[in-house]
């Protein structure tokens, strides 16, 4: 190997990085990788972990930004960690990437119709609804889901949850 | 997942009463049930085993127990300190090749393992520390003497475990053993609960491992290992730097046949003495911050750098950018992650040092290098070591008399200072277990320890731990360990009453302004000694003694002894590459001008 083969493994540098780490679900896997991205600087934005097919894996997508020099660096050394099956970086060209949303959102008998149409427009279920208020659930990515809150807030929104990005290689490679 | 999780399997009084009834059947002979800990000590037996360094304590007692009721012939030996018993297996695993391994109790007890693990964890050293821990109910509940020891430890270890049942303990040894002492080498901790250790296990003694994301054995890269031969083909005036990676894939005879195959000069790093020998003419010594000149001017000269199992440590680049920046760099290593780390390199091959090298061979030839033989040879002669045999007694006098009358055959375990830079210089290390140092951690007070384990490892061969007074008082209470054990051990301490880098530094940089250096209170080394039943104490203080002092010491076979050497208190190592400077900036000997403070850390 020379350095004029590029490493699969890395994407291009495009302001944000989502990594997908597949797993041996053992104690303490989680705190090993947090460790090392907080020891080389970098803030973990999002972090889904949740059991693969196979319940002896688990499969972890960490949102993550910080210096782009060091990306190759702490992907290998993730993927040196004993517990770790494999480490990859991805762009939203190569893999899906969605994220889930829950909005809640004041809004009086005289405002919903209004906040309907904007969920509505954006593909969102209302999976709760009171005299006072109501809960959008909506699903995408990220950016969509920044479009739709910044369209509500004109409302008054109560809280908003989200769950962080998932993703999952396009093709039938693996993830 | 979680870490936390705390499983209530079997009470300990419960685990009592099934120890001595219940009879298993195993797949072929029924068997009667051990507990966790007898478990434990058979694992450690299928290894291999040879002796456990630890100290006890509440929470270890029934593993300590299982020592002597499985009647097992690993040999546990008592040590005074746990962090001595880490540097202990440290040397032992240094110099054989095969794991340490510590036993220790749980709260403070693993706590004074720390140190010793981080050593072993920057210096690759294969290492098994057990430790005792409280009973799984009270994890997490402030029980006495609970630590959090697998958390306080995680950055610093290869891999770590804590058991939660018994029936893992069989697979969990098996696994730290392999993981400890393939690929890269490290340390790994078990931590064990007392209720999981003293329960019954059921559990098959030879179990299957479940490592799914531990894939160690890398065939050789034959396209790398091609793109290299082609790069070396090219070169007029190439380098060879070899580290620690040579000696632990014991690659030194491939390195020596690919040196003399290609008649290319071969310098080490400081971890990597004894990967080549030092009286073998195309060696040119240690490399980096006080290294030999002529092996750094090579740096600044070569066409082409190969790097064999060093991971371009700050020590030896100096300015990362600057470091032979014009020439063909290539790294070979077996951890992907040491690639394009430090410095950005033409070629690599991730893999075994010594299959690479074994490979590389094969596609090399006699490369047309006379010209830089002769340019380094001037060096050579130009730039030798030295220094002054009047005046005050010079620690580099003492280690090359120890140098001459060892015939460099001697194992040398140093601490970190000062001396270990001049005992790097001076002591030719020849033979590939010759040589033991703290390189990456820089932990004072392993010197001794390690000399000890070196002992343990080879009974015969003469060991010195050539040691600053300040290292020394870290860990001096082994002396016991060494006397009880009538271990030959020889204790150089080089005394200048100072903690002589830093001073160094205070000086070069500080304006001499010293803070925290003056080691006054020493006690005096030979009398203290000579406390010990079975050591011996020589003192020396001038350079006529030199010789029959030492001379003493290797002839006093019964036990240690401790040398007091009361040498120049304010002498200062060379060459030196201020930290943080290119290697262009090194210099030879005390400047004459006031130097700027050094940009990087130490």
């Amino acid at each position: 190997m020379t350095t004029s083969v590029a490493n699969p493994h890395i994407a291009p540098y495009t302001g944000h990085h989502t990594i997908s780490v597949y797993v041996a679900n053992k104690p303490g896997v989680l705190a090993r990788i947090a460790q090392v991205f907080a020891r080389r600087g970098y803030n973990i934005e999002s972090l889904v972990v949740s059991p693969a097919m196979d319940g002896q894996f688990s499969r972890m997508t960490i949102g993550l930004s910080g210096n782009p020099e060091g990306m190759e660096q702490i992907i290998k050394q993730t993927s040196k960690l004993i517990d770790v099956l494999r480490c990859t970086d991805h762009t939203d060209d190569d893999a899906v990437v969605k994220e889930l949303a829950l909005v809640k959102v004041g809004a009086s008998a005289a405002q919903r119709a209004e906040v309907l149409q904007i969920g509505e427009h954006f593909g969102c279920k209302t999976v709760d609804l009171t005299e006072t208020s109501m809960i959008l659930q909506c699903t995408g990515n990220s950016e969509k889901i920044d479009a739709l809150v910044g369209m509500l807030g004109k409302f008054r929104i109560i809280e908003l949850v989200r769950t962080g990005k998932v993703l999952m290689a396009r093709g039938d490679g693996l993830t | 997942m979680s870490a936390t999780a705390v499983e209530h399997k079997t009470s300990p009084e419960k685990a009592k009463d099934q120890k001595s009834s219940i009879e298993v059947k195993g797949p072929s002979v029924s068997r009667e049930v051990l507990d966790g800990a007898q478990a434990l000590v058979r694992g450690l037996e299928r290894q291999g085993v040879e002796y456990i360094w630890g100290l006890s304590g509440g929470a270890a007692i029934p593993i300590f127990d299982a020592i002597v009721t499985t009647g097992t012939k690993i040999k546990l030996v008592l040590v005074r300190h746990e962090q001595g018993a880490t540097h202990i297996a440290d040397g032992y695993a240094r110099v054989t090749g095969r794991p340490g391994v510590v036993l220790v109790t749980s709260g403070p007890g693993a706590t004074n393992t720390v140190t010793g693990i981080l050593t072993a964890h920057m210096d690759s050293v294969p290492m098994v520390v057990l430790t005792g821990q409280t009973i799984s109910p009270m994890l997490g509940k402030d029980a006495f003497q609970e630590a959090d020891v697998f958390g306080i430890t995680m950055p610093i270890v290869k891999h770590s475990y804590l058991v939660k049942k018994t029936n893992d303990i069989p697979r969990i040894v098996k696994e730290a053993f392999h993981i400890a002492n393939t690929g890269r080498p490290g340390p790994v901790l078990i931590d064990i609960p007392k209720d999981v250790s003293s329960g019954p296990c059921t559990a098959d003694l030879d179990p299957p491992m479940d490592l799914p994301g531990y894939n160690p054995a890398i065939p050789v890269d034959k396209a790398g290992v091609m793109a290299i031969a082609e790069a070396l083909r090219k070169s007029k005036r190439p380098v060879l730097l070899a580290g620690h990676g040579v000696l632990i894939s014991r690659a030194w005879d491939s390195l020596r046949r690919l040196a003399e195959t290609l008649q290319a000069p071969v310098t080490t790093t400081l971890l990597g003495k004894g990967a080549f020998p030092e009286n073998h003419p195309l060696s040119l010594g240690m490399l980096g911050m006080h290294g030999t000149a002529y092996a750094n001017k090579a740096m600044i000269e070569c066409d082409l750098v190969m790097s064999i199992g060093s991971r371009f440590d700050d020590r030896i680049i100096g300015q990362a950018p600057k470091f032979c920046k014009d020439a063909v760099r290539i790294h070979i290593d077996i951890d992907a992650a040491e690639i394009n780390k430090m410095i950005k390199v033409h070629h690599w091959c991730v893999g075994d040092a010594r299959e690479i090298l074994d490979e590389l061979t094969q596609h090399v030839r006699r490369l047309d290098t006379n010209d830089w033989l002769n340019h380094l040879n001037g060096y050579k002669k130009k730039y030798p070591l030295k220094y002054k045999k009047y005046g005050g007694l010079k620690m580099q006098y003492i280690l090359d008399e120890l140098d001459k009358l060892t015939g460099c055959n001697a194992i040398i375990s140093t601490d970190v200072g000062q001396h270990q830079m001049w005992s790097a210089q001076f002591n030719k290390t020849i033979r590939p277990d010759g040589w033991l140092s703290s390189g990456g951690a820089g932990t004072m007070g392993y010197g001794f320890p390690a000399a000890i384990g070196a002992q343990f490892a080879k009974p015969k061969d003469q060991v010195w731990a050539v040691v600053g007074d300040g290292g020394f008082q870290m860990t001096m209470c082994e002396l016991a360990t060494a006397a009880l054990h009538k271990l030959p051990v020889k204790v150089l301490v080089l005394n200048n009453h100072y903690l002589g880098m830093v001073r160094q530094w205070q000086e070069l940089f500080f304006e001499n302004r010293e803070s925290g250096v003056n080691l006054e209170g020493n006690p005096d080394f030979a009398k203290l000694a000579e406390c010990y039943p079975g050591a011996k104490g020589f003192t020396l203080k001038r350079g006529a003694d030199i010789r029959k002092i030492l001379k003493r010491a290797m002839d006093y076979t019964d036990g240690p002894s401790v040398i007091n050497a009361e040498v120049e208190k304010a002498d200062n190592v060379y060459p030196m590459i201020p930290a943080g400077r290119a290697i262009e900036d090194m210099i030879l000997e005390a400047p004459k001008y006031k130097m700027e403070k050094p940009t990087g850390s130490t």
